[in-house]
């Protein structure tokens, strides 16, 4: 009698684990099924809508887009000997135009008719006719020359203002400088790197000396954009790695993965935001000594540091940057932030995340109320997300002629499109 | 009479996975002093090495180079215990990809942990390379103190 119930009681518990295991199948298959649909993948609110334009370009980094439906695409590498695509859009459907420089990069954009794109040491421009399009791709100017280049946080992201200066990323070549500051007497290479640099936008060759340390302490930076409503400089900061690893005795293997914040910050020239000496916990909104500076975890950090104006969960890696000025979406869009998380994954052993596209709201040029995801889904299953091994990781913003947002992908080279139609 | 099912169900899952638990256990009791160099290697690989190279070593894109299938691991296994000890400050361009994060020196790590974590790493994730003896570790770190 005992043994016939446990028998029962066993096979029981194997269906359940059989019905348990289908479900798991079952589930896996309608996340691949989904990248069919008219989302392209992505699961966006209502009324939004997603399409693949371009596919399989190679590592797709920042794009900048022309009032007449032209893109300029910027890979991390070239493809054929050249670094950046251009298509015209017409709907869902890109065109491939021309490619051309024969570097690869991240940071490009337009302003004042000269198209500005960055390798990692070099920015440099091409003049654009009345149609928005490269005369001579052949022969750029170099405005800026002599970056520091040490692979670690090597791309040189970059913005313009309305008075003729060209912003800079030059991103810390280690995690927080330990390497480099044995004595904790102060992080040396902060003179050359670790903060944004101020150039002129149309004076040629120019090296450190022409230019001006903007603003100091910020680890890297590749989302970055000017926001035209207070004609401010805004960054997002990709935070440090590894609390636990280096600090087991002050942070768990949970608090590394979910601290330090990742910053958005509105600079003004002479900002300092302390890197490396401190991070921003968004769970204590607090700005906390570093570790490695007698830190932790409770000891707050000098407030001669600026505080962010937003913040975000742990290494979710803030690649691209865009205030949406288009009447496309709906009010509350307009002049908020869009942040295209590129995904963690100095999170393992925990699951990795990010991997989406957020919307901060904004209102009179400063983030209010919460951040939410705006489009999700890059990473493909939620398997491919916690292993960091995703199909798709955003990279960069950019905003059509038409209101419609452009996200690019590095990893496989797709360019989306998102649109929305009035319901 | 629900409670006893309840029971029963419960009991029956923790049997069968003591029995399949005690089955690897069974298994690695069995092999050489490989095996037990590779579970204590699993240890040190989680512990210091899976932050950046992954649980399943794949490394991260761009960043941190993958474990598999490549010659830094599989080849000269001097050069390999190099990188542990002295850390890596050089572009990787492995089937293509180059990474370019810097790796840490590990040279707190004592000569079996060594031994241990890179024999894991060579018999793990589809590799398939000679251990690792820490006497081997021992030869290089005297050697890089020269």
């Amino acid at each position: 009698m005992m043994n016939r119930k446990l028998f029962f009681a066993f096979c029981l518990s194997m269906i359940a684990t059989a019905g348990l295991l289908s479900f798991k199948l079952i589930k896996g298959d309608n996340s691949v099924r989904g990248h069919e649909t008219v989302n392209a993948g992505l699961t966006l609110p209502e009324g939004f809508q997603a399409a693949v334009i371009a596919d399989n370009l190679g590592s797709t980094r920042h794009l900048v887009a022309t009032p007449q439906g032209d893109i300029y695409v910027h890979l991390a590498g070239t493809k054929n000997g050249k670094g950046i695509l251009v298509f015209h859009v017409d709907g869902d459907k890109a065109t491939l135009k021309s490619s051309f420089a024969n570097f690869g990069g991240t940071g490009i954009a337009i302003k004042n008719d000269y198209l500005y794109a960055s390798n990692s040491r070099e920015v440099y421009r091409y003049k654009l006719d009345d149609k928005n399009e490269v005369i001579n791709p052949d022969k750029p100017e170099r405005i800026v020359t002599g970056l520091i280049d040490r692979r670690t946080h090597a791309p040189k992201a970059i913005a313009l203002d309305n008075d003729g200066n060209l912003y800079v990323n030059i991103g810390a070549y280690t995690n927080i400088c330990s390497e480099y500051d044995h004595n904790k007497t102060g992080c040396p290479i902060l003179d050359s790197a670790g903060g944004i640099w101020q150039f002129k936008a149309d004076k040629p060759d120019q090296t450190y000396s022409d230019g001006v340390r903007y603003a100091a302490g910020l680890r890297n930076v590749v989302g970055l954009a000017w926001n035209q409503q207070d004609n401010q400089l805004f960054v997002m900061q990709h935070g440090r790695d590894q609390l636990h690893d280096l600090f087991p005795n002050l942070y768990t293997v949970h608090q590394s993965a979910i601290l330090p914040a990742e910053c958005m910050f509105a600079l003004k020239k002479g900002d300092n935001a302390g890197y490396p000496y401190v991070y921003y916990d968004w769970i204590q909104h607090k700005n906390m000594l570093g570790p490695e500076y007698g830190g932790d975890g409770k000891k707050l950090a000098d407030p001669k540091y600026i505080n962010p104006v937003a913040s975000y969960p742990g290494h979710y890696a803030p690649d691209g940057l865009l205030f949406y000025t288009g009447n496309q979406f709906p009010e509350k869009y307009k002049n908020g932030a869009f942040i295209a998380f590129h995904g963690s994954w100095n999170r393992a052993p925990e699951p990795q995340a990010g991997y989406c596209v957020v919307f901060q709201p904004f209102k009179d040029g400063k983030p209010y109320g919460d951040w939410e995801v705006f489009a999700d889904g890059f990473a493909g299953t939620e398997e491919q997300k916690a292993s960091g091994h995703a199909v798709h990781r955003p990279c960069g913003l950019a905003q059509g002629p038409d209101g419609s947002l452009y996200v690019t992908d590095d990893n496989k080279g797709t360019i989306y499109k998102i649109t929305y139609k009035k319901q | 009479m629900n409670i006893k099912i309840t029971g029963l169900f419960l009991a029956s899952f923790i049997l069968l996975f003591n029995a399949l638990q005690a089955q690897t256990k069974k298994k690695a009791i069995r092999q050489t002093t490989a095996g037990t160099s590779i579970a204590r290697g699993k240890v040190v690989y989680t512990n210091v090495c899976l932050p950046c190279h992954m649980a399943d070593a794949g490394g991260v894109q761009n960043m941190n180079p993958p474990l598999i299938n490549t010659t830094y691991v599989l080849g000269n296994k001097t050069n390999l215990i190099k990188i542990v000890l002295h850390g890596f400050n050089e572009d990787v361009e492995i089937n293509g990809q180059t990474y370019s994060n810097t790796m840490g020196a590990h040279d707190d790590l004592t000569d079996r942990q060594i031994a241990d974590v890179l024999t894991y790493v060579r018999r793990s994730f589809g590799n398939k390379a000679s251990a690792i003896k820490a006497p081997e570790v021992s030869k290089v770190r005297a050697m890089s103190k020269k």
